[in-house]
């Protein structure tokens, strides 16, 4: 009877830690992730990207609608094609790098979660901050759920991947950056890609 | 004029780029386990417009110094 009890007890034990959320590290030692942007102005739109992506994400495949994490773009990583506009891009006036060197979204609410085999969409509401200013943003994401597929990735690390994919607008404005000037010249609307990848080794 | 000439034929040799110019562009790189799209940025000099306009204010400005200049008579 005793022996029964011991390995129900190690056998629910083991349900459990297998049930429990893990937490996925979003530095990714193969470069890949990367957050996108696009303003459009008058001459050609200015396409630009971010690859100083960081941040930890606590994903349960079993309740995805309880993931919770932060995701940081260090600012100083936005390039785009033309050196000068880079430069103004991340100047005072702009992005004031120095000042405020992390965007950030971090996240609050998962609502309208669906989730079709390893693949859950989601409206996530969370507070992004950018250039020291945090407003609350419901956004569409994508979440992928690649189990045992670390090791196909980085070699010798065995582990599950999470896959993040999410598109929104915000508007430069809302975030105190030169609101209501050159906007015949740079829109106030900005264009956000994210697509991300994170790991959790075992 | 030779400076004129020299930057169109430079700028068209280039890719004719009707924007601004470039001294990196992206290339995607693929990451077939996630099925994700990379960005990596590699240096590499486009001219754009500006350039043009670069090259017809130089070749402008030394136009007008060439009348400027006393020609030598023999």
């Amino acid at each position: 009877m005793k022996t029964k009890l011991t390995i129900l007890a190690i056998t629910t034990m083991a349900g459990m830690a297998l049930a429990a959320p893990q937490t996925f590290n979003f530095k990714d030692p193969k470069g890949i992730n990367n957050a996108g942007f696009k303003l459009d102005a008058p001459l050609e739109s200015i396409n630009g990207s971010a690859s100083g992506v960081s941040g930890l994400v606590t994903f349960d495949p079993e309740n995805p609608g309880a993931t919770k994490g932060k995701i940081i773009v260090a600012t100083a990583s936005l390039i785009v094609p033309n050196p000068m506009q880079r430069q103004h891009m991340l100047s005072d006036k702009w992005l004031d790098a120095t000042r405020y060197p992390e965007i950030s979204f971090e996240s609050k609410e998962f609502k309208n979660v669906q989730t079709a085999g390893e693949t859950t969409t989601a409206d996530v509401t969370g507070t992004f901050t950018l250039k020291g200013v945090s407003k609350e943003l419901t956004v569409p994401v994508k979440m992928t759920y690649l189990k045992d597929k670390l090791g196909q990735r980085v070699p010798n690390q065995q582990g599950d991947l999470l896959v993040i994919r999410s598109n929104f607008t915000i508007k430069r404005s809302d975030f105190n950056i030169m609101p209501g000037q050159f906007e015949d010249k740079v829109s106030d609307t900005i264009e956000l890609t994210l697509s991300i990848a994170g790991a959790s080794a075992k | 004029m030779v400076l004129l000439v020299g930057a169109i034929a430079f700028w068209a040799a280039a890719g004719a780029n009707r924007g601004w110019t470039k001294t990196r562009v992206p290339l995607k790189v693929p990451d077939p386990v996630t099925g994700l799209e990379g960005v990596q940025w590699q240096h590499k000099f486009v001219p754009g417009v500006d350039f043009l306009a670069a090259a017809l204010l130089g070749a402008g400005l030394l136009a007008g110094v060439s009348f400027l200049v006393p020609t030598k008579s023999r």
